[in-house]
């Protein structure tokens, strides 16, 4: 037994043997390496941020809001996102009028009332498939459809270059995403739900009205709000239905039919014009416009967080 | 006896009032035109590409479909160059994207506490949501400066490596998200089964949760090239997407992707209207893409589709 030492060593040595190596040197520079990954992930986002307000701050700090009133204009020290701005939101209100009802029902149909026949899986794959087109495809169907095609509707003077081209082009690329989020939001009601209201004689419609709805908002909404920043932010179908990269007049005293079908700009569109210009007074202004953009959409994306946490539900 | 006659009821009372029934009839013929639109989408697409990509091919040489030359100006219209620019920058991000998401992923999944992955996600997922025109932006005036070409002294001004890197930059949420499910829908019993047998931490990750989600991680890589391949704005900024280009496989050239050449028509359309190839070729380039993207999407959904019915 002397051999093996005193008590001590031998209770440390089946501790070891037991335990494994006190340390597990490789296990933590194992973990390091993964946290360092998350870091870099996000520490990339703090560097974007930081390096765009540095060079927009000038901008801000001398102009103030009158950066944001301001039109385009062929001076970079008097340009300003203000039509960009105005065309946004006009695009985005396109989406919320036509690509969120419409995605909805379509996501209750196929959810709610769809048999599972190859009709209707054909249905599904197919919007899997669309939301994974890339958006300049779908620039190039507004192309075809609502700025050649159409154009006596969508804008007989402006070639059809016009907002009613602009705004349909971003609903029918943003529907697929809609129906898709709307559809996991179904899916989260439980079934039990919808089996107490049919046990007291609902019909389809009334149960989906009164009971599966009602539940699943908080989800479409998020999904629906995440959807329009989405359609806020995207530029490249813009550049094929025409939104104007350069100057742009947009004269008043105009009817509001005469406004969507005359020719129109978004604030990516700008920003995309502005970097591409020489200088560095219209890089800071492109950083700047950057700025409202994505505070733009932070303030959305945090809405939509602030809707799912207070309103969510575990079943 | 009276009670059984009058809870006796016959089919029409069964059914229900007529007018309920006509209600429920055209709700479900509304959602089901509404649920029809996907499909006349899908249908517009294809039809808008093909009709006019067979116009861009009967009025250009086959010959010059591969000139060696991007330049649609001159009627050189050089698919490889397009197709070559889309895979470096497609590559580029790929490799960008793979260790970065992958690793934050792993780390969210199995090492995070439950707190600070509540946290966290939605900050990744907001990360997703920034526009790529900001990452074209950021790719020009920080990335390439900064980085590519303090690295490599004869990088251009726009080159493939910058917009490359951004557009990794730009799916690497991505990847994080769509991987990190699949990591934390892994069963719990699996990763006890490991620890039982006295497995770290470390070999639980890589030998038992990689391994189980290894389709979905497959998934997430697939789609985030997808999603490079479809990219423009990121590479119409940065990557130097002008009328033309040549042929390269130097990321440190400037040069043309099938996005980027797509956009550029569609904006410098006035230079190339009086040549009568050169905008319909715009077309083309869009078909050529399309069936690219599409067929990587049905490839991952099928990995994933798999992957559930295993499990």
């Amino acid at each position: 037994m002397a051999a093996l030492g005193s008590e001590a060593q031998v209770r440390s040595s089946v501790e070891l043997a037991l335990l494994g190596r006190s340390r597990d040197v490789r296990g933590r520079v194992f973990e390091a390496l993964l946290l360092l990954t998350l870091i870099l992930a996000l520490g990339i986002l703090v560097v974007l941020l930081v390096s765009t307000l540095r060079t927009a701050w000038p901008v801000f700090a001398d102009r103030g809001m009158d950066f944001v009133r301001s039109p385009v204009s062929a001076l970079p020290s008097r340009s300003g996102v203000w039509q960009g701005l105005i065309g946004s939101l006009i695009l985005v209100g396109f989406v919320f009028v036509i690509a969120l009802p419409l995605g909805i029902s379509a996501a209750v149909y196929l959810q709610e009332y769809a048999r599972d026949t190859r009709l209707n899986r054909l249905l599904i794959t197919n919007v899997r498939n669309l939301a994974g087109v890339p958006s300049i495809v779908f620039g190039i169907l507004g192309l075809v459809v609502f700025v050649q095609a159409l154009r006596a509707f969508t804008g007989p003077d402006t070639y059809g270059r016009s907002y009613i081209a602009g705004g349909l082009t971003l609903s029918v690329l943003v529907m697929p995403i809609i129906i898709l989020v709307t559809m996991e939001a179904l899916r989260a009601v439980p079934t039990s739900i919808r089996e107490a209201a049919y046990g007291v004689g609902a019909t389809r419609w009334e149960v989906v009205r009164s009971h599966v709805l009602p539940y699943a908002a908080p989800g479409i909404f998020t999904g629906a709000i995440l959807s329009m920043a989405r359609a806020f932010g995207e530029t490249a179908p813009l550049l094929l239905v025409g939104a104007v990269t350069g100057y742009l007049s947009q004269p008043g005293g105009r009817s509001f039919v005469e406004i969507l079908q005359g020719k129109y700009t978004s604030l990516p569109t700008q920003i995309f014009q502005w970097s591409k210009y020489p200088g560095d007074e219209w890089r800071a202004n492109a950083a700047a416009a950057i700025i409202v953009l994505l505070a733009a959409i932070l303030v959305v994306n945090l809405v939509a967080i602030i809707l799912r946490n207070r309103y969510e539900r575990k079943w | 006896m009276a009670v059984t006659s009058a809870i006796r009821l016959d089919i029409a009372q069964m059914r229900g009032s007529a007018r309920r029934r006509r209600k429920e009839r055209a709700v479900k013929a509304a959602f089901g035109t509404a649920a029809g639109v996907g499909l006349v989408i899908s249908v517009a697409i294809v039809l808008s590409l093909i009709g006019e990509a067979v116009v861009f091919l009967t009025k250009v040489e086959l010959g010059s479909l591969w000139a060696g030359v991007w330049s649609p100006r001159t009627n050189e219209f050089d698919i490889p160059t397009l197709f070559m620019g889309t895979l470096m920058i497609a590559v580029i991000a790929t490799v960008v994207a793979a260790p970065l998401g992958l690793g934050a992923a792993m780390f969210l999944s199995e090492y995070a506490q439950a707190r600070t992955r509540r946290l966290l996600k939605p900050i990744i997922e907001t990360l997703a949501g920034i526009p790529s025109v900001v990452l074209g932006y950021f790719a020009l005036t920080v990335i390439n400066p900064g980085l590519v070409q303090t690295l490599f002294s004869g990088a251009a001004t726009f080159n493939f490596l910058a917009a490359g890197i951004a557009v990794g930059i730009l799916v690497l949420p991505l990847v994080a998200t769509v991987a990190e499910d699949a990591m934390h829908a892994v069963p719990e019993a699996l990763r006890e089964a490991a620890y039982g047998l006295g497995a770290r931490r470390r070999t639980v990750t890589s030998k038992i949760v990689v391994p189980a989600a290894v389709s979905g991680i497959a998934a997430s890589m697939i789609l985030a090239f997808s999603r490079a391949v479809g990219e423009t704005m990121v590479v119409a900024i940065a990557a130097g997407a002008a009328g033309n280009a040549v042929r390269t496989m130097n990321p440190l050239d400037p040069g043309q992707t099938m996005t980027g050449a797509i956009s550029s028509l569609a904006i410098g359309s006035d230079q190339v209207r009086g040549s009568s190839a050169a905008f319909v070729s715009l077309y083309f380039v869009g078909l050529l893409l399309f069936a690219m993207t599409l067929a990587l999407n049905m490839v991952s959904e099928r990995i994933v589709r798999r992957a559930r019915r295993m499990s």
